[in-house]
C-alpha cells in the first residue's frame, strides 16, 4: 500500500516528509558540493557587489529608472522559427549562458538582475516566442556541466514554457523533479550564491503556480487520452500535495527565517535593511530567502485549499504594517496582500481587509507606471483590478468608505458604481453581482486530493471552486437584511422598535433578532479573542424612555 | 492518568505547528478530538489540520469525528470556526443528514434565531448530547449577542434566547447578579429587566477612541413601545 510522504521506492519521483526533506541524503550534497562553490580567494568581499550596495538597492531598479538597460546581449541567430531543435544552441543564447553562469560564480547580484529580468526577456521575446529555449542538455558543456547551474537553467526553461506554450503531461512532472532537485541542493546547505530577490520571488511564486496548474490539470479527466492517463498513474507522485507543503515548509524551517526576523526586531540582526543581501560576508542569501518566499508561498497553497486561517498564520511572522522584504519585490509584495486581503474577507474581517487592499491600490496607482516594461506588467494589472472588485464586495458588506484614499475611491467608482449599488439591495439581482465580482476575484481554488482514475471519468476542477462561492454567498444572504437597518438607523438617532419594525416590514420579535444579527456580524472576533466593531453606525437598546 | 494526557496532548499541539502535512498523525489528531470533547477543552488548530489531512486523502475520513469537530466550532461562536471548518469540507458531505442539521443550527445561532435554534437542537438530541457542554456555550454566546445588543434585557427576551424559564431561570439569573455584574430592576410593566453589565457596545459613550478604531459616525438609540 502506498504512503504518500513515504519515500518508498527510489524513483525519482519521491514524495518528501518533512524529515526526509531536512535530511541528509548523500549524492545530492556531493554533486552540489562540485559546482558554484568558490575557492578561497573568491571568499573575499566581491568588490562589484559592495559598490552596488552602497549606492542604492538594485531591486528597486524597477521603480527607479536612473538604471540604464545594458546593450542588447544577443545577435539574433535565426532557425528556431520551424521546427525546434533542442540541440541547436544559438550564439546568443551560449554567450548568455557564459555570461550568467561567470556572474553567478562571481556572485555580481547586480548583472545576475540585469540578464535574469532583461536579456532573458529579450532573447525570449526574439528567438523563443513559440518554441522552449535549447535544451539543459545542449547547454551544459558551456558552462561546466555545472550541476547547481543546470538546475537553475531547467527551473528557467520550464517557467518560460509555461508562460508562452502549454505544458505537456510529461513536461510538468519533469518540471517538479527539477523543483525537487533544486530544492534538495538548496537545504542541504552547500550552495553558496547570492541570487536577486527577484529570481528567488519568482521561482517560490511559479511552483505554487505549477502546483495548483497540475491540479487543475489533473482534475478535467473526461477528455485525457490512454497516454495522459498512463502518466497520472505512474506518476502519482509528482505535484503531491504533501511534497508541496513540506517543501515550502522545510525551507521555512531549515532558513531559520522567524529567527532571523525575530532576532532583527530586538536589533540583533540585518535583513531587512539589506534587503536579505549579505554585502559584507558575502554568504548566500538563497536559502534564507527561499524561506522567506515560503511564508508568503504556505499563504498562498492554503487559500487553494480554502483554510484561511492557517494561511494567515503561515504569513504571521512578516508585519505587513511595516516596511519590509515582501515589498521589495512588487510581485511578492501584491501577492502577499492580495491572499492577505482575501483570507481576511472570508474570515468576515472586513475592515482589516478594506485597510489593505486600499494601501496596496494606492500604491499601484502610484507606481505602476514604473513597471510598463516589466514582464510582470499584466500579472499587476490583472491583480490590480481583482483587488478592485474584492474592494467592492467588502465595502458592500461593511460600509466604510471613509477608509479608503480618495483616489482609489474615485477608480473604484468608475469600475464598480452599478454593482456596488446593486449589491447593497440584497435581491436576487444582488446575488448575481456578488457571484460574478467573487468569482472574477477569487483564487484558483484546488482540489488536493489523488484523482480517481476509474470510469466514470469527470471533471471534477471546478468542485472546490463552487464549495468556496457556495459558503461565500451564504454569508451574504446571513446579512441580507442588514443594510435596511443601517440605512434606518442613519435617519433616526432615537426610535422605538415598534416604529422600525413597521418601516422595515417585520414583526417585534422578527426585529429583535435582526438588531441582534447587526451586533453579531458588525463585531468580528478576530485571533486572539477580541471584539473588533465592523461598522460606521451602531445603535444600543435601552429600555428606558 | 492526568499526566499522560497532559503529555499526549502536548504533543499533538506540537505535531501540528511543526509538522502537520503528514498523513501518520491522523490518527493522533483524532484521538485528540475525542479528548477534547469529554475533557471538554478545544483546539481549532488541531481540528482544523485534521479537516485538511481528511481533505488530501477523503477515504480516510471520518464523519463521526467531522461531527464532533464541528459541534465544537458551534460551541466556540461568536467565532467563526464553524465555517472555517465547512470550506474544508467537500460538498457531497456536507449533503449528509447530520451535516444540513448542523448548518440549520449554524444558520438559526448566526441570525440570533434563538427560538427556532433550541426547537431544532431539542429534535437533533442524539446527535448533540455527545458533547458536554453544548448547552452551556451556547448560552455563553446568546448572552454576548444580548451584552451586545441591550443595556436591558426583558425577562421573556433573555428567557427565549439561553431557553431557560421558571425557577431554573430565576437561579441563573442569581447566579449571574452574584458573579457577573448583572442587576436586576422592575419595570414599569409586568416583566423583570435585567442590566447587564455595561460595555463601549451597549453603551457606546464608554467606546475608546484609537487611532486604529473604526470611525463612528452615528449611534442609534432604540427603544420599545409601551403598551
Amino acid at each position: 500500500m502506498s504512503h504518500p510522504g513515504r519515500v518508498h521506492n527510489p524513483s525519482r519521483y519521491v514524495v518528501p516528509s518533512l524529515d526526509e526533506v531536512l535530511s541528509f541524503t548523500g549524492s545530492a550534497v556531493a554533486e552540489a558540493a562540485q559546482s558554484l562553490i568558490p575557492s578561497a580567494s573568491e571568499t573575499l568581499i566581491d568588490r562589484s557587489v559592495a559598490r552596488m550596495a552602497s549606492s542604492y538597492d538594485y531591486d528597486d531598479a524597477s521603480l527607479d529608472s536612473r538604471y540604464p538597460r545594458p546593450p542588447s546581449a544577443g545577435q539574433g541567430s535565426a532557425g528556431t522559427d520551424q521546427g525546434y531543435d533542442p540541440n541547436f544552441v544559438p550564439d546568443s543564447v551560449k554567450t548568455f549562458v557564459v555570461h550568467l553562469y561567470r556572474h553567478i560564480r562571481e556572485k555580481n547580484v547586480y548583472e545576475i538582475h540585469q540578464m535574469y529580468d532583461g536579456s532573458f526577456q529579450r532573447l525570449s521575446d526574439r528567438m523563443f516566442r513559440e518554441c522552449p529555449w535549447p535544451s539543459v542538455e545542449a547547454i551544459a558543456p558551456y558552462v561546466d556541466n555545472d550541476h547547481v547551474f543546470c538546475l537553475l537553467y531547467r527551473e528557467m526553461w520550464f517557467r518560460h514554457l509555461y508562460a508562452r506554450l502549454s505544458p505537456t503531461g510529461r513536461q510538468r512532472v519533469e518540471s517538479w523533479d527539477n523543483y525537487c532537485s533544486l530544492f534538495s541542493v538548496v537545504l542541504h546547505g552547500v550552495v553558496n550564491m547570492q541570487l536577486p530577490n527577484q529570481w528567488l520571488w519568482d521561482m517560490v511564486d511559479e511552483f505554487v503556480y505549477q502546483f495548483q496548474s497540475y491540479c487543475q490539470y489533473r482534475a478535467k479527466l473526461k477528455n485525457k487520452t490512454e497516454e495522459e492517463l498512463q502518466l497520472l498513474r505512474q506518476y502519482d507522485q509528482a505535484w503531491n500535495v504533501y511534497g508541496v507543503l513540506n517543501y515550502l515548509q522545510a525551507l521555512v524551517e531549515k532558513s531559520a527565517i522567524t529567527d532571523v526576523l525575530e532576532r532583527e526586531k530586538e536589533g540583533l540582526e540585518q535583513f531587512t535593511a539589506t534587503d536579505g543581501y549579505d554585502y559584507e560576508g558575502g554568504t548566500s542569501n538563497v536559502l534564507k530567502m527561499l524561506g522567506y518566499y515560503s511564508m508568503i508561498g504556505l499563504l498562498r497553497v492554503h487559500c487553494l485549499l480554502g483554510d484561511y486561517h492557517t494561511g494567515l498564520k503561515c504569513l504571521a511572522p512578516i508585519d505587513i504594517s511595516q516596511q519590509g522584504v515582501y515589498n521589495v519585490v512588487i510581485g511578492s509584495h501584491i501577492s502577499t496582500i492580495y491572499h492577505y486581503g482575501f483570507a481576511n474577507l472570508m474570515l468576515r474581517r472586513y475592515v482589516e481587509a478594506i485597510r489593505e487592499f486600499n494601501k496596496i491600490l494606492l500604491y499601484i496607482l502610484k507606481y505602476k507606471q514604473y513597471h510598463q516594461k516589466s514582464p510582470q506588467y499584466d500579472q499587476i494589472l490583472k491583480k490590480n483590478e481583482q483587488m478592485y472588485a474584492l474592494l467592492a464586495i467588502c465595502l458592500s458588506l461593511c460600509p466604510q468608505n471613509n477608509l479608503v484614499e480618495e483616489n482609489v475611491n474615485s477608480q473604484l467608482r468608475d469600475k464598480y458604481n452599478e454593482k456596488m449599488t446593486k449589491m447593497l439591495r440584497y435581491d436576487d439581482e444582488a446575488y448575481a453581482v456578488y457571484d460574478e465580482l467573487f468569482t472574477y476575484a477569487c483564487p484558483k481554488f484546488i482540489t488536493p486530493s489523488a484523482p480517481v482514475l476509474e470510469e466514470p471519468l469527470t471533471n471534477y476542477n471546478q468542485d472546490a471552486y463552487r464549495l468556496q462561492l457556495k459558503l461565500f454567498l451564504y454569508e451574504v444572504k446571513q446579512q441580507q437584511l442588514l443594510s435596511g437597518v443601517r440605512s434606518f438607523l442613519k435617519l433616526y438617532s432615537t426610535i422605538s422598535i415598534g416604529k422600525l419594525a413597521a418601516y422595515m416590514e417585520v414583526d417585534e420579535p422578527t426585529l429583535r433578532t435582526i438588531l441582534m444579527t447587526y451586533k453579531h456580524k458588525m463585531h468580528a472576533i478576530d485571533g486572539d479573542g477580541k471584539i473588533i466593531p465592523n461598522a460606521d453606525v451602531d445603535f444600543y437598546i435601552s429600555e428606558n424612555l | 492518568m492526568g499526566r499522560e494526557q497532559q503529555q499526549v496532548s502536548y504533543t499533538v499541539e506540537q505535531l501540528v505547528s511543526v509538522n502537520p502535512y503528514n498523513p501518520d498523525i491522523v490518527s493522533d489528531l483524532e484521538n485528540y478530538v475525542n479528548e477534547q470533547v469529554s475533557s471538554q477543552t478545544y483546539s481549532l488548530e488541531a481540528n482544523l489540520c485534521l479537516l485538511r489531512l481528511y481533505q488530501f486523502e477523503p477515504g480516510r475520513m471520518s464523519i463521526p469525528i467531522v461531527v464532533q469537530i464541528l459541534i465544537k466550532a458551534l460551541m466556540a461562536m461568536p467565532a467563526s470556526d464553524f465555517s472555517l471548518c465547512l470550506f474544508l469540507i467537500p460538498e457531497q458531505v456536507q449533503m449528509e443528514e447530520q451535516f444540513k442539521t448542523l448548518i440549520v443550527l449554524s444558520h438559526y445561532l448566526e441570525t440570533a434565531r434563538f427560538r427556532q435554534f433550541w426547537d431544532e437542537a431539542a429534535k437533533s438530541r442524539s446527535i448533540l448530547e455527545v458533547v458536554p457542554g453544548f448547552e452551556q456555550a451556547i448560552q455563553a454566546y446568546a448572552i454576548h449577542v444580548l451584552s451586545l445588543t441591550y443595556q436591558k434585557v426583558p425577562r421573556p427576551v433573555l428567557a427565549e434566547a439561553i431557553n431557560i424559564e421558571g425557577l431554573s431561570l430565576d437561579k441563573f439569573i442569581e447566579h449571574h447578579v452574584a458573579n457577573s455584574g448583572w442587576a436586576l430592576e422592575k419595570s414599569h410593566g409586568r416583566s423583570q429587566l435585567i442590566v447587564l453589565p455595561r460595555n463601549e457596545f451597549n453603551h457606546p459613550e464608554l467606546k475608546k477612541h484609537t487611532a486604529d478604531g473604526v470611525p463612528f459616525e452615528h449611534v442609534t438609540r432604540v427603544f420599545p413601545i409601551l403598551s
